[in-house]
């Protein structure tokens, strides 16, 4: 039987078809084609992760077991879908000002950016979540199972062990190349949020035809199936109805809760409109999932043997049927919802352990937070992409320890009681503003601890951790304290015993120490912020940065962000200043961005601890004490238009003085410029007369002395002749009467000739330049000549300036949209900021005049980059000197 | 940005908008007592409803949650309430 065999080629398949599937939305997103991939429509698929194996398998067995039961796994979510105005919009809302990258993060931030709240939470969720996965991993490896049972008569089983492993490796490998790949999380994850959608669609369209076959196929028909279901063993309703209403508590908790929902619900949003569409689409994808389980179940039960396995009748049924077809589309279906669950969970879980656990050790152990010297960027995507692996092993050396576990269910229900302990505090967090860190911590450890020991200790079955005496008697004898029967009251069933108990007593514990304690102006400033996000979203949480330095800021930003995004964003924000350059001034403003954007990356708390080190502690200000005291509308709205006009004014009067500080300097520049025309043309013409007339008077010179002096006059004749060339080709360029011959040409060729012509001759031994001609193989369609004129200038001011031992200069060619930008960076000590200003200014000479030139040069480079379409300047922030050539590659140019 | 002083009387549009998000709010409240009627049902063997019963029950009440929740977010969206705020 070739069974076996087929089943694996057709897993190979898939998982090819969904990388390519991943890959091909990430190339569409990152050439700006993303309209599509951000439908509501995917949004309200990729909800469907909720949906993991343990439904697809899981309840089917579950309703063999428990007739109806299953039903309010669904019933919770779908109210809470529905009642979105309610509480999930204000979650997504929050989630986007705050820039939250977890639900870890949320919690740790609405409670005073607390790293030590964060680390509760991830662990409380890795917890709860380990045995989620391992279950994953079990239901693919007990699907494979089926299938080599069918095929064993011919001999070809296969290892199950080995099954799990390599599925296990299978997802962190798709986590990680497509999880990790950009760092920030606002930029979202196009791939892997397609592929769970195509996933939703497999796996509902899956459980769908198994149903059809079954109903139609298998009974003929509606009323005939009704009528085998009421004569089944669960013909009859029967429920319990404390079970029934905490169930459907507790899935609507989890729903909420739930590390992988929030990554999808709230992480992953990128509009708020799309909750209109998943309120409805949602609940409609619940119901049709569920809509076949019973007739499955009951089909199940009436025709295969006594004792087969109810957890995996989608599958058995089907093959004992003989439609080895639709078995295997029900195998892939379920193996859609285990590895859409196992992918994002992974990436929720590793986002957490990352940001909250592996990067603060790290910043502490290596000493100096933002200070240090690296890449952090790099620091970060490899400690997400270990925690992702880290998180997949674990599931698996779970499913390895526990062996298989009997139900699939009952792992599930348990898990989700732990995480439904993050409800008290997210809610209290989000709406009442007397929530406080001291509050959270109790309430959180309260309901870990109860949780603990009355649900997931039992679990592992009596004796296994806890004695058949403890279960029984209770501690010590103590038998109010029975981990099933609290307070001597019997009857309650296990579990929901266990919710009843953990959740009012961690809430309760929650709501107490809150009352109790007093919180930090963070805690009521972010308390304020979360709780009436709909009327200041914008409001920010002070800094008062006017001690931090914009070039520290941005050397810090550049390893987190990445050089080009932390560029685009220091020149988006001088911009809105309206400063000119890379350097804002560090206003709070200009700091809350910072820290907004810094946070995608490695979280709130550890952003807000980073930018902290540099400004030297965050303070609160009284305007933002005020608005949390006084809220009024009329003293809002008054504050904010004076704020509004504060700012406009600040804005003009900075543009001012800029512009007064410049005239000022051109004045003076000007005066300069005359006096040093004046110079530069009378010391050539002082040796040319001097020389001229001994050449005239003197009788008798010999013939060396005559070609020397000639030559002198020669010399300076020349550098007269070079002095007036530069000052008419500036003032050519200047009025726009320049002729450009327009040719094509390679780059790298281009700097060659630059290079070459820059440093011969000029004593130039040991400096070494830095290229890469596989970036530099651009083809530019522009004026060559004029271009070179440039590169040779930035060149040779590198080579003349450079004040290192052993200079050097880096070329790096980066091609940016339909630009190409190209930096000229060198080892030295750079420019200071005040030369920065002038320095494309005529007759601007850095310091000394050491190498004498007449301090036009960088005067025509500007002047030639702008003729051509593009623009050189200074770019602060790299170590040295740095100046930075932006060309447009496209044939548009300021055709002149 | 701040809460503006709220007028009196609201423009036909936007108060059809607010009753529109009123029943909104009540609309998982509604599904909460509805889906809580199985629990005055007999339970056990004895028990007079029967399953295909209980199926078309409680799918019933999910079809029309779902119905009801689609044509309120229809009309959400023609009412112009901003709900949605991009990136930016």
């Amino acid at each position: 039987m070739a069974t076996m065999n087929i089943l694996v080629a057709v897993c190979f398949v898939y998982v090819a078809f969904l990388f390519f599937v991943a890959f091909a939305a990430e190339r569409a997103a990152r050439q700006g084609r993303s309209g599509w991939l951000r439908s509501p429509m995917v949004y309200t698929l990729s909800l469907s992760i909720y949906c993991t194996a343990w439904t697809f398998y899981g309840a089917v067995g579950y309703a063999a077991r428990s007739g109806m039961e299953y039903l309010t796994i669904y019933i919770g979510p779908t109210l809470v879908m529905i009642g979105w105005w309610w509480g999930l919009r204000k979650l997504v809302r929050i989630g986007r000002t705050q820039r939250v990258t977890s639900i870890a993060d949320l919690i740790s931030s609405r409670y005073g950016k607390s790293n030590l709240l964060a680390i509760g939470v991830t662990v409380l969720a890795v917890i709860g979540t380990t045995p989620y996965i391992a279950l994953q991993l079990q239901s693919v490896t007990l699907s494979f199972s089926v299938f080599a049972d069918a095929a064993d008569k011919s001999g070809g089983m296969t290892d199950m062990d080995s099954t799990a492993l390599l599925v296990a490796m299978g997802l962190a490998l798709f986590t990680i190349l497509f999880g990790t790949r950009n760092l920030d999380v606002n930029e979202r994850h196009h791939g892997v949020v397609i592929a769970i959608a195509v996933e939703a669609i497999v796996k509902l369209f899956a459980l769908l035809a198994v149903g059809a076959f079954v109903v139609w196929g298998v009974v003929g028909g509606v009323g005939e199936m009704m009528a085998r279901i009421d004569a089944s063993d669960i013909g009859h309703w029967q429920m319990r109805g404390d079970r029934w209403a905490s169930l459907i508590f507790l899935s609507a908790a989890a729903f909420l809760c739930l590390p992988r929902m929030f990554q999808v619900m709230v992480v992953e949003n990128d509009d708020e409109g799309h909750l209109r569409t998943a309120s409805w689409a949602f609940p409609a994808y619940l119901m049709v999932m569920s809509l076949f389980v019973v007739p499955i179940a009951v089909t199940g039960l009436d025709l295969l043997p006594e004792g087969s396995n109810p957890d995996l009748f989608v599958l058995t049924l089907p093959l004992a049927m003989g439609k080895e077809g639709l078995a295997m589309l029900s195998f892939i279906g379920g193996f859609s919802s285990a590895t859409s669950m196992v992918i994002v969970a992974a990436l929720a879980l590793s986002t957490m352990v990352s940001n909250h656990i592996v990067m603060p050790i790290w910043l502490s152990v290596t000493g100096g937070g933002a200070s240090v010297s690296g890449d952090v960027r790099n620091v970060v995507i490899t400690s997400r992409r270990f925690s992702i692996a880290g998180v997949v092993v674990l599931g698996y050396l779970y499913f390895r320890v526990s062996g298989g576990g009997t139900a699939l269910a009952s792992i599930g229900l348990v898990s989700f009681a732990g995480v439904a302990q993050l409800l008290p505090v997210l809610l209290g967090g989000v709406f009442w503003r007397g929530a406080t860190r001291t509050g959270a911590f109790v309430g959180l450890s309260v309901g870990f601890v109860v949780w603990t020991y009355s649900l997931l200790l039992p679990s592992f079955g009596p004796d296994a951790v806890l004695s058949t005496q403890i279960l029984d008697q209770g501690p010590f004898g103590w038998s109010w304290l029975r981990p099933q029967a609290f307070f001597g009251i019997e009857g309650l069933d296990p579990l929901v015993h266990a919710i009843l108990w953990s959740i009012s007593l961690n809430g309760l514990s929650f709501v107490l120490a809150s009352m109790v304690g007093f919180p930090t102006p963070l805690e009521r400033l972010q308390g304020a912020q979360f709780v009436n996000v709909y009327e200041h979203s914008t409001t920010p949480q002070s800094w008062s940065g006017n001690a931090a330095q914009s070039e520290d800021l941005m050397i810090m930003s550049q390893r987190i962000l990445g050089a080009r995004e932390a560029q685009t964003l220091f020149e988006r924000e001088a911009k809105r200043q309206g400063v000119s350059g890379y350097l804002p001034d560090t206003t709070p403003d200009f700091l809350q961005a910072l820290e907004r954007a810094l946070s995608g990356s490695v979280g709130t708390a550890t952003a807000h601890a980073m930018i902290g080190q540099i400004v030297g502690g965050a303070s609160v200000s009284v305007e933002d004490l005020l608005a949390v005291a006084d809220e009024t509308a009329q003293m809002m709205e008054y504050s904010s238009r004076l704020e509004a006009k504060s700012d406009e004014q600040a804005r003009t009067a900075r543009q001012l003085r800029q512009a007064n500080e410049k005239l000022q300097q051109i004045s003076v520049q000007k005066d300069a410029f005359l006096s040093q025309v004046s110079h530069e043309l009378r010391t050539p013409m002082t040796s040319i007369r001097a020389f001229s007339e001994i050449l005239r008077d003197s009788e008798r010179l010999s013939e060396s002395e005559q070609v020397k002096y000639a030559s002198i006059i020669h010399d300076e004749a020349l550098r007269l002749t070079r002095l007036l060339d530069d000052l008419l080709d500036l003032s050519v360029l200047e009025n726009g009467q320049v002729n450009l011959n327009i040719q094509s040409g390679q780059l790298g060729r281009l700097l060659d000739h630059a290079i070459a012509s820059a440093l011969t001759g000029s004593g130039a031994e040991g400096f070494v330049i830095h290229r890469d001609s596989v970036l530099e193989a651009v083809r530019l369609t522009t004026d060559l000549d004029r271009l070179s004129q440039v590169f040779i200038n930035l060149i040779s001011n590198a080579q003349k300036y450079c004040d290192a031992d052993v200079p050097e200069l880096a070329i790096r060619v980066s091609p940016r949209d339909d630009r190409i930008v190209i930096d000229f960076v060198d080892n030295g000590s750079g420019i200071s900021k005040e030369d920065q200003a002038v320095i494309f200014e005529k007759f601007a000479r850095v310091g000394a005049m050491r190498a004498g030139g007449a301090g036009l040069g960088l005067a025509i480079c500007r002047e030639i980059m702008a003729r051509l379409g593009g623009s050189v300047s200074y770019l602060p922030g790299q170590g040295g000197a740095a100046f930075r050539v932006i060309l447009p590659t496209s044939q548009a140019m300021a055709a002149q | 940005m701040s809460e503006r002083r709220s007028p009196l009387f609201l423009e036909r549009q936007s108060y059809r908008g607010r009753r529109l998000v009123d029943f909104l709010r009540i609309l998982p409240l509604l599904g909460g007592l509805l889906w809580a009627v199985p629990l005055l049902w007999p339970t056990g063997e004895e028990s007079t409803v029967t399953t295909s019963e209980a199926i078309i029950y409680i799918f019933g009440v999910w079809l029309f949650m779902v119905l009801a929740s689609a044509a309120v977010s229809f009309f959400l969206r023609r009412s112009g309430l901003s709900v949605e705020r991009k990136d930016g």
